[in-house]
């Protein structure tokens, strides 16, 4: 049987973050009544002319920076020419020959190996309006438009078809969004569109140097969409090609209900965008110290900051990947350790008990109800004693539920630890006389009775008796 | 005394010596349009109600003794590409037929704040596209000399409304010589200024990297008075240069001793009517007899700035125009099945001839495969011609020639063959290629029609333009010459 | 030569709807100017820079800030059809 080989390029296109469009001082803000974000220029009005938003270059430039991208040194704006009823001049300016940026990366861990995924170019381009459809929008009677996302400024960027499987399509795209993320130029938010990814794929046999004829994927609105989707179709191509049937170019489109990609046949003919430099818009000269002074401010980046984390912090490297994910995750995580100087803990405690309660509360970090120092006070009772492990993680659910401080959860609630000996040698006592059958099973050599007779203490203590004590003094009496 | 005959300066005297008032100044242009406009269709729309009440604030700022510009009180006309807030703006065309813009061009606001009052919109060859104004979508505007000829175009409708005594001065656009063709065929003064120095917000585009708005006026004083008033960087044109406007009314001196005049004898070869070119050399011969130097020189690649040019402006235009499309604004055909029909319908119904024919072309030109053998090439043919006129200006301060090859033709003459119509923009267009600026202003008759000379000069240069002009002028009488209607 | 069959596909790029007439005529027209147009080919441009901008500008830049905005009804005023405050349309497909 022969053996495929799936090759994938993704386009991925990023909303940036500024106050106003890319041509115009309209706000770019997310949301809001239809058609009120617009003026003339974003409109598509009859005499009206774009002038460039200062703020998109240098947004543009940050994130082909954190990419490892080069620079251009001479760069211009085209025009794209089609018709869509979302575009208000129908054609949407855009960047062909000379775009901002080419010949970046990023890496990539897949089963344990790094690899680094090329970028082939990143450029500038606003947004089109949004259609609204009854229905979807092959039964729908008619559509309706809004333009408040029209002229929003968005930077494309193009892998190299350099992705090898669904899985590391997926890993990504997570990758980049974690690192535009942390450039703070775009919220990356699938949901809110503000991270589009598009997808070029195809299927060779093993070995084979040249590339299958492609398909393109559209419309795969969540991250685990990308990976069905591809999924998916990769498989239809191996299909195709097993079958002896041959792989069309064209463009196909994701049904999330469905689970299948689905040839778009419209009356979209054949593309022949007719790019031309835009006329109304001059070249635009990149000045070196302009892109130094970007670089000077790029923060750390994820791939840095994982490498701080296993070396500073001494952490696994899966700990420092997951934590790193985004940047507010890992600014969340290093707070604590300011305050609470043993980072693995700190990261137990992230990883597990706070991303447990974040998704089963549907938040993120952003929104976590526990600050990091609280959650570093609470750490330092725990070394303390003053509560135990199991105590801990009863007070941090109430930590998260109200806010409150790990110290006025345990003192509102008695929650201290008794360490007091002579308190605890009596529950033991009292503990050892009620249950005699479990004390001669572990005199005749059954270690589990022990267990069962902590517990009896710790019941018995209401769970404050702190369990090093229990076990020693329960000992002591037995042996 | 014939208001409306008078020229800006002449009016601004009467105005502040309070021999006359603004609003009778105003009136007096209305009741000419009333008179005239039947024979000669200037007017798409026009706006007396809010012209006589402009002009009635700029009387009681005379009254009270404020400060007025000199075009307070002019009574104006603007070519109807131009947008006006609430204002209908048409482009003469169907699909924009029934438009009302929510905002105004950058030169509309300037005016308007420099006191002129707007008489009302003109009439053009449908977005722009033509040299006669018979492109139209709504009616043909007639020459005030003849009224069985073409008053140029595409700004024919404000050449005819300055000329025919229906403003005082005037906006036009021009593209290929959409200014200076028809200031030559309706004997006024028509200037297009230098690429970049007039803000583009605001005007329909057409080729916008041609396009340029400029003055109409019954002389080169009222041409100066303006372009300055209209001149100047705006923010809102990323193209818009950013420099200080000169004092123009410095310019116009009488005076040409000492200035060197280039004569590109590709612009006086045949193809140029002999009475034409007879004008044009009394023209040179007067101004060398006032002190210029006057000499023949060459544009080599004069022959093919007309491939050229209908290749980029055609090519610009089917970007520009693709936003007609029936979902924003403009004409909707009804009774489409989807929204490719919609659009496919709405365009072809709302597009005349002309517009269709070019929208064709560019389409083509950019389309794929022929980009370079085209659109590329003519970019760099442009530099050629661009690179002539930088030497021709190392040697000389101002290049002459005819504007037109003939003067007005009638109607009709070159309406079904559009390769003949392109070629009456011979001697204009090369100066929209290199971006300097151009003026025509009247410098002789042929029949009883008027004969455009045309003086380019340098970038920015607009001062030297207007010197030797205006030197022209003070010494002939063509200028005061008016159609009998 | 310019055929008819390429005069309907330029026509639908430029989504415009032409009749059999004037498909003859647009045929004959541009293929009269795009003969026009050869007299180009004598000119050798091969180190020839083109020129889209006559003048020398490069990089302007506007500040990011936010402006006044349209009224809604301006921005819908113009609207050949309309339903609530969106731009209506026949469906796409």
């Amino acid at each position: 049987m022969t053996q495929y080989e799936t090759v994938i390029g993704l386009e991925v296109h990023v909303e940036l973050k500024t106050r106003s469009k890319i041509f115009c001082d309209s706000t770019a803000e997310f949301g809001s009544e239809p058609n009120t974000h617009v003026c003339p220029v974003c409109m598509g009005l009859p005499g009206v002319l774009p002038v460039v938003n200062k703020n998109v270059v240098e947004y543009a430039i940050r994130a082909a920076l954190a990419l490892n991208c080069r620079i251009a040194s001479y760069s211009k704006f085209d025009r794209k020419n089609y018709y869509y009823p979302d575009m208000p001049k129908n054609y949407q300016i855009s960047q062909y020959d000379l775009p901002i940026a080419e010949h970046g990366y990023l890496n990539i861990d897949v089963n344990g190996e790094t690899r680094r995924i090329g970028i082939t170019r990143l450029h500038m381009e606003e947004d089109t309006g949004k259609l609204v459809h009854q229905g979807t929008i092959t039964t729908t009677p008619f559509s309706l438009v809004d333009y408040n996302r029209a002229g929003v400024p968005l930077i494309e960027i193009v892998s190299e078809p350099d992705l090898r499987s669904p899985e590391e399509a997926y890993e990504y795209l997570n990758k980049l969004k974690a690192i535009i993320q942390y450039t703070g130029v775009s919220d990356c938010k699938m949901e809110e569109g503000s991270l589009r990814c598009d997808a070029n794929v195809s299927v060779r046999p093993a070995g084979s140097k040249e590339f299958g004829v492609k398909t393109e994927i559209k419309n795969m609105n969540s991250f685990k969409a990308l990976q069905k989707a591809l999924t998916y179709e990769v498989e239809r191509q191996i299909e195709v090609v097993e079958d002896g049937g041959r792989i069309i170019q064209e463009t196909r489109t994701w049904d999330e209900g469905k689970g299948v990609t689905l040839s778009m046949r419209s009356k979209e003919y054949a593309h022949d965008y007719r790019y031309l430099p835009d006329p109304d818009l001059v070249p635009m000269v990149i000045d070196r110290e302009w892109v130094d002074e970007i670089k000077r401010s790029l923060p750390e980046l994820p791939d840095d900051r994982k490498e701080r984390y296993v070396g500073e912090f001494g952490l696994p490297a899966y700990d420092a990947m997951v934590l790193t994910n985004t940047k507010e995750l890992a600014d969340y995580f290093e707070a604590c350790v300011v305050a609470y100087s043993n980072p693995k803990t700190v990261s137990n405690w992230v990883m597990g008990d706070l991303s447990r309660l974040l998704n089963a509360n549907n938040t993120d970090i952003t929104d976590c109800p526990i600050k990091p120092e609280q959650l570093a006070a609470m750490l330092q009772l725990l070394e303390k004693g003053t509560i135990s492990g199991k105590i801990a993680k009863t007070v941090f659910e109430e930590m998260f539920a109200s806010g409150k401080d790990a110290e006025t959860i345990v003192k509102e609630k008695g929650l201290v630890q008794i360490s007091d000996e002579g308190a605890i040698a009596a529950i033991v006592d009292e503990v050892i006389a009620n249950n005699q059958k479990s004390v001669e099973d572990f005199r005749a050599g059954k270690d589990r009775a022990l267990g069962f007779l902590v517990g009896q203490v710790m019941k018995a203590s209401r769970g404050k008796a702190n369990p090093e004590m229990v076990n020693k003094l329960l000992k002591e009496r037995l042996s | 005394m014939q208001l409306y005959r008078l020229t800006a300066h002449e009016l601004h005297d009467l105005l502040i010596k309070k021999e006359i008032s603004a609003e009778e100044l105003n009136i007096a242009v209305f009741d000419r349009i009333e008179n005239v406009e039947d024979k000669i269709g200037a007017y798409i729309t026009r706006t007396k109600e809010s012209a006589l009440e402009s002009a009635r604030a700029v009387d009681r700022q005379i009254r009270d003794g404020e400060a007025i510009t000199p075009l307070s009180g002019i009574p104006l006309a603007i070519k109807d590409n131009m947008c006006t807030d609430g204002l209908r703006t048409t482009a003469s065309s169907k699909i924009l037929s029934n438009f009302i813009p929510p905002y105004s061009a950058t030169v509309v606001k300037k005016l308007e704040a420099a006191g002129a009052t707007v008489v009302g919109k003109t009439n053009l060859d449908e977005f722009a596209m033509g040299s006669s104004t018979e492109n139209s979508a709504f009616f043909t505007t007639r020459n005030p000399w003849d009224t069985e000829r073409v008053p140029g175009g595409s700004s024919g409708g404000s050449a005819a409304a300055v000329c025919a005594g229906e403003a005082v001065c005037a906006l036009g656009s021009d593209t290929g010589g959409s200014i200076r063709q028809p200031a030559s065929f309706c004997g006024v003064v028509g200037m297009k200024p230098t690429y970049g120095s007039v803000s583009r917000y605001g005007l329909i585009a057409f080729a916008s990297s041609l396009d340029q708005i400029g003055p109409f006026a019954r002389d080169v004083t009222d041409c100066a008075l303006m372009l300055e008033a209209i001149s100047g960087h705006d923010p809102k044109d990323s193209t818009s240069a950013n420099y200080k406007v000169p004092d123009y009314a410095a310019s116009l001196i009488n005076d040409v001793r000492g200035l060197k005049i280039g004569v590109p004898e590709e612009y006086m070869a045949e193809g140029i009517l002999p009475e034409v070119r007879i004008a044009v050399k009394k023209a040179m011969l007067l101004l060398e007899s006032l002190g210029a130097v006057v000499e023949y020189t060459t544009l080599p690649h004069t022959e093919y700035a007309l491939p050229t040019y209908y290749i980029i402006a055609p090519a610009e235009a089917s970007s520009n125009l693709a936003r007609y499309d029936g979902v924003r604004y403009g004409f909707r055909a009804a009774e489409a099945v989807d929204v490719i029909d919609m659009f496919m319908k709405s365009r072809s119904q709302g597009f005349g001839p002309e517009v269709k024919r070019r929208i064709m072309l560019g389409t083509y030109t950019l389309s794929a495969g022929y980009y370079d053998a085209y659109y590329l090439k003519a970019l760099k043919v442009r530099t050629l011609i661009k690179q002539d006129f930088d030497r021709a200006f190392e040697k000389y301060d101002v290049l002459l020639s005819p504007t037109s090859p003939s003067p007005a033709f009638r109607f009709g003459e070159k309406v079904d063959d559009p390769l003949q119509m392109y070629l009456s923009d011979i001697c204009t267009i090369s100066v929209n290629l290199a971006g300097i600026p151009g003026i025509s202003l009247p410098c002789g008759f042929v029949d009883g029609m008027p004969v455009g000379l045309q003086l380019m000069g340098k970038h920015f240069d607009e001062g030297t333009l207007l010197r030797v002009a205006y030197t022209f002028e003070q010494n002939t009488d063509y200028h005061k010459e008016f159609p009998k209607l | 030569m310019i055929t008819v069959k390429d005069v309907d596909h330029v026509a639908l790029l430029g989504r415009l709807e032409l009749t059999a007439e004037e498909k003859e005529m647009f045929t004959r027209q541009l293929n009269d100017i795009l003969e026009h147009f050869r007299s180009l080919e004598r000119l050798n441009t091969e180190n020839v820079q083109p020129t889209a901008h006559v003048l020398p500008l490069q990089n302007v830049y506007r500040e990011d800030l936010v402006g006044q905005h349209m009224p809604r009804e301006d921005a819908l005023s113009n609207c050949p059809d309309r339903e609530e405050n969106y731009f209506k349309v026949p469906k796409i497909v």
